[in-house]
């Protein structure tokens, strides 16, 4: 076939198989770093995922096999999974899911209507509702299996001997009392960011570069989100590097590879012309930096990422391109 | 009579404040966090509107209408200063808890709202009747989105109930290992449960509409 003919019609089933595709690495790196635990959690996420779409098109009186099959609400239960501590109890999970199926995306009228990412909106209300069980972090080489899949079912938790700060967590009471270069040769830090946390980033980064490959996604959301991120990070690192880390242990740290690849990149959330993405994107970045920064959670992407959801209309509408052959002329 | 009828209809349900005309969210979201506040508070709304009604239609003729206004808000800070020190003296730790909302009842919008709309052109019994019932309708709404939050976010009802009556105490609905869910708990859990409630509101009105 020549060039004029597209070979491969785009469905929203097989994008969103792809992205599940290139997920596989980071969640290989998940498993070799952290445990198989995760695999349970995904496995939880997944069946509440399916079951609430389903009891909900129900309700709706929409048609079930459609969208039950075009694989949207898996990639919201896998990046729910990957995003939550990997030992929360089950029905934490399930509750969040529950939150991103039914409240963030149906509410609104389900795929294609949603203004807020589903996955984020829901990290934000366990964050804000479960805050203790939502900072126990394990560290890493810590938790066998068993153990996790205790603690996944709901046992008792004496877990002071198997949790940590995260790199981020260390990062920011570290910087009470200490410098930057202090703070980065305790345990908790690798080489770029939390020890062995940032093989799951760099696993998802290859994910991410696959489906850039593929064509699913285009630069202008990850790069955007790097850039904001980075060069924020960047900016105030080269003014005062005891104080603020540097921009690479911002990305390789907490979920900024999976905020950038796989949650700003969001079809539906995101904003839709190219520059419009790339503003959406740095513009969740830099308020990440900010809260992560200067706020008290875990992370800051979620909130950012939602603040730059309410934006998108405002985005989509100052950043229309011209019509091909058309001047772009200044509004009556 | 049936116009009286019609009163206590449109304050219960029809133009309720809580659901209908959505007047009156301060005290919904500031305080809604457990029934007992909840009601507390919605009664001594109840009481403030029932008599600033009572006394802005008897004295309605001698108002002068340029500065009617600040007239009515004059009168309903007057009542609402006598409510504020009777819950200090009788309610005391209840009115340690409900705090600043009390006196903040003086600007809730709902109070001014019916002396503006219906005491300042109606005879005193019907006036004093809408306030009660408007305020009722207020409390309905306030009760049964403060026991949401509560059971929700923290799995119990009633807390707070010893403030009030003493002797009682709290039922623990969904037990002691009920996690919580603080979300409820917090004021987006108010938007979101009194968004709930608006939405069965209008499902029902829809519903009701349909049946011939």
């Amino acid at each position: 076939m020549t060039s004029p003919h597209i070979r491969l019609p785009a469905s929203v089933q097989r994008n969103m198989l792809t992205v599940l595709a290139a997920l596989v690495p980071g969640i290989a790196a998940y498993v070799w770093q952290v445990g198989a635990g995760i695999l349970v959690n995904i496995v939880i996420a997944s069946v509440t995922a399916l079951a609430a779409e389903a009891l909900v098109l129900r309700l709706r009186g929409r048609p079930l096999w459609m969208t039950l099959s075009d694989g949207s609400a898996l990639v919201t239960a896998w990046i729910i999974a990957l995003i939550l501590p990997p030992i929360v109890p089950w029905w934490l999970t399930a509750t969040a899911v529950l939150v991103a199926i039914v409240g963030a995306k149906h509410l609104y009228g389900g795929i294609g209507q949603n203004p807020f990412n589903p996955a984020m909106a829901a990290y934000c209300a366990m964050i804000v509702a479960y805050p203790a069980l939502m900072s126990q972090w394990p560290t890493v080489g810590n938790v066998d299996f068993m153990e996790q899949l205790h603690l996944i079912l709901g046992g008792s938790r004496n877990i002071d001997a198997i949790t940590g700060a995260t790199a981020l967590d260390a990062m920011r009471t570290g910087l009470r009392e200490h410098t930057v270069s202090a703070i980065l040769e305790s345990h908790t830090f690798g080489f770029a960011g939390g020890r062995g946390w940032e093989w799951i980033a760099a696993g998802y980064l290859v994910g991410g570069l696959f489906l850039l490959a593929r064509r699913i996604i285009t630069w202008h959301l990850p790069l955007g989100f790097i850039a904001g991120l980075g060069l924020t990070a960047g900016i105030f690192w080269l003014v005062a590097p005891d104080r603020f880390p540097s921009p690479l242990f911002h990305l390789a740290s907490g979920g900024a590879m999976i905020a950038a690849f796989f949650i700003v990149t969001d079809p539906v959330t995101s904003a839709s012309t190219p520059l419009g993405k790339f503003i959406f994107a740095a513009g969740a970045g830099i308020i990440a930096w900010f809260v992560r920064t200067f706020g008290m959670y875990p992370d800051g992407i979620a909130f950012a990422v939602l603040l730059m959801n309410i934006g998108v209309p405002l985005i989509n509408q100052a950043t229309q391109p011209a019509i091909f052959g058309q001047h772009k002329e200044p509004r009556p | 009579m049936s116009h009286l009828m019609e009163s206590v209809r449109n304050g219960l349900w029809r133009q309720n404040p809580g659901l209908a005309q959505i007047l009156g969210l301060c005290p919904i979201l500031a305080i809604s966090t457990n029934m007992v506040n909840a009601v507390s508070l919605g009664l001594a709304t109840v009481m403030a509107m029932a008599v600033s009604n009572l006394v802005i239609s008897g004295l309605r003729r001698w108002i002068a209408y340029e500065i009617r206004i600040p007239v009515f808000i004059l009168i309903i800070a007057a009542l609402v200063t006598v409510l504020d020190l009777a819950f200090n003296a009788f309610f005391h730790s209840l009115y340690l808890v409900l705090g600043i909302f009390i006196p903040l009842i003086t600007t809730n919008c709902i109070v001014l709202a019916r002396a503006e709309a219906y005491a300042a052109k109606n005879g005193v019994l019907e006036s004093t009747l809408d306030g009660i019932a408007m305020g009722l309708g207020l409390v309905w709404v306030l009760a049964l989105l403060g026991a949401l939050r509560e059971l929700i976010g923290n799995g119990t009802l009633f807390s707070g109930i010893d403030m009030v009556i003493p002797g009682l105490s709290p039922i623990s609905v969904l037990g002691d290992a009920y996690p919580g869910f603080l979300l409820a708990s917090l004021p987006p859990g108010a938007f979101f449960i009194l968004g709930g409630l608006i939405a069965g509101y209008n499902a029902i009105n829809a519903r009701r509409a349909a049946r011939p």
